[in-house]
């Protein structure tokens, strides 16, 4: 038996629009449930005041302050790193046995567990380097982590602006650095930028890497060697030794809220930058 | 004193090859100053590429190798050692495809003279005003300088081009089939801007388009399977061609 072509279409439109739907209906349950049982705890005296007795009570305040802290200093460090790479990898070289060998290298790093890059910076810079449990330790390793997602969409990004661009620019007497810097980087910056806000997130969320890294000290970090406990962990923390449920609910909702800002700022400094451009 | 040299480019047994591929087989030119020097040929014939050894953007060509000589006045200009940022911007090329960079169309203008030193405002606003009125385009887009270059027309982007080509203000402007893309009225305003600007540079054309070549150049040679059949002034090579090939080539017989 054979379906008419009409009834085809409308049974794979029903599929699709079936399987896009239930993608969307987990993302909404995840943030409804988080933020019915987080947001009644979510208060500013809850933002801004430290946690009192292993978080049973008090607030997250050192928490946001590490998670910052930590995120930041690995975003700062891996990007240049991420792109500098991605750069040389798609206008100073050519194609061949070097830069295959770097690309599948960057693709078995992004292979890792989280688990095991914990173990390395932990036995890296934490011993051997003697940086102790600490924020450096932590954002070194989280770097580490995103420095595959950040040379792959760079490398994406830079590659898809057009190779006429580059042409037109030589003819015109200019030199290679000054194509990369102010044609090609400004035209691929969207999609660098979607690659760095896409390591801010798995940093954000991260906790294996930390537990053995930045360690779980509820003080504020204040120094580079400070140990310091971000909201991942807190929630980990704090939902796996049964401290407190509303807690750690209180600490996710403030965790995926953040998460949505930030995408959602980046995305429209983005639009305001492109229209600059085109 | 004041003579002229009697000619700006001179090629000396220049042979190209891409990997096994012999695009240009020991081809020997003069090119005088102040003209419309034109090649013509079927597709594949080497003229695009005779067009990029000129500024040495067939450097960027993987496995690609060059052997002869070319000289720009008294410069070795294949010499390993010549510096082609400085090379390109005494050879302007502009391409088939117009491509105007995203940006504004006074950025686009200016962009590159700033890099070569041109930092003063006032300074800049004369090249603008300079380049877009010798390539026509001054009176289209003159109120509307700070808009995006890429919602122009492809004539007019074509023109923003060259006069972008133009901004730098080159010696030679090497064009490869500037109006492959255009209609006839956009096609006719390249040529009339050309023949104003042959008073002042030293042109090569490229087209494929002989109707174009006889209206447009002083000059012509006839490029034939990496190999110049026949050089001469182009009225000359349009009435009495010395050679069959040729003959058969500008009388529509070819192949």
């Amino acid at each position: 038996m054979r379906l008419s072509p009409q009834l085809t279409q409308t049974l794979v439109k029903i599929l699709l629009w079936a399987l896009t739907g239930l993608t969307l209906l987990i993302l909404i349950f995840i943030i409804v449930d988080i933020s019915v049982k987080g947001l009644p705890q979510v208060t500013p005296a809850f933002l801004f005041s430290e946690p009192v007795d292993m978080g049973r009570h008090g607030g997250i305040f050192s928490t946001i302050v590490a998670t910052a802290y930590i995120t930041l200093l690995a975003i700062l460090l891996a990007s240049p790193l991420g792109v500098g790479t991605a750069i040389y990898l798609t206008e100073y070289t050519r194609e061949g046995w070097a830069t295959r060998l770097i690309r599948f290298g960057a693709e078995c790093l992004a292979g890792v567990p989280s688990i095991i890059l914990g173990l390395f910076g932990f036995v890296l810079f934490v011993l051997k380097l003697g940086f102790g449990w600490s924020v450096l330790s932590g954002a070194l390793t989280l770097a580490i982590m995103v420095l595959p997602i950040i040379i792959r969409t760079s490398e994406e990004a830079i590659k898809a602006v057009p190779q006429e661009y580059r042409q037109a620019c030589y003819s015109l007497g200019m030199s290679q650095w000054q194509i990369v810097t102010r044609i090609v980087l400004p035209s691929a910056l969207p999609g660098i930028t979607t690659g760095i806000m896409l390591s801010v997130g798995r940093s954000l969320g991260e906790t294996a890497v930390l537990l053995f890294t930045a360690g779980a000290a509820l003080r504020t970090p204040i120094s580079l060697f400070d140990s310091g406990r971000t909201m991942a962990v807190h929630f980990y923390i704090l939902a796996r030794e049964g401290l407190s449920m509303p807690n750690a609910y209180g600490t996710a909702a403030v965790l995926v809220i953040s998460i949505l800002l930030i995408n959602l700022v980046a995305y429209t400094l983005m639009q305001r930058l492109m229209k600059r451009y085109t | 004193m004041n003579q002229e040299p009697p000619y700006k480019l001179r090629l000396e047994h220049l042979s190209f090859f891409y990997g096994d591929f012999q695009a240009l087989d020991d081809v020997n030119l003069e090119i005088r100053p102040r003209q419309v020097f034109g090649l013509m040929g079927p597709a594949k014939s080497g003229k695009s590429t005779l067009l990029r050894v000129l500024n040495r953007m067939s450097d960027l060509i993987p496995g690609a190798r060059v052997a002869g000589r070319v000289w720009l006045d008294q410069d070795d200009i294949l010499a390993p050692d010549y510096d082609v940022v400085a090379l390109r911007r005494r050879v302007g090329l502009v391409l088939s495809k117009p491509v105007p960079l995203p940006r504004s169309i006074r950025e686009n203008l200016i962009m590159a003279p700033r890099l070569a030193g041109k930092r003063g405002r006032e300074e800049q606003e004369a090249v603008v005003e300079r380049s877009l009125k010798a390539a026509q385009l001054w009176d289209e887009v003159k109120d509307r300088l700070s808009d995006s270059a890429l919602k122009l027309s492809g004539g007019q982007q074509q023109r923003l081009c060259l006069a972008r080509t133009l901004a730098m203000e080159p010696e030679v402007i090497l064009l490869d089939e500037p109006t492959s893309g255009l209609d006839p009225i956009s096609t006719a305003r390249i040529e009339e801007t050309l023949n104003q600007l042959k008073k002042s540079y030293t042109i090569i054309l490229v087209s494929n388009n002989t109707k174009q070549i006889a209206r447009a150049t002083d000059r012509v040679a006839y490029l034939l399977m990496s190999r110049i059949i026949e050089v001469g002034d182009t009225h000359r090579v349009f009435t009495v061609p010395q050679d069959k090939r040729t003959d058969d080539y500008i009388s529509g017989r070819f192949g």
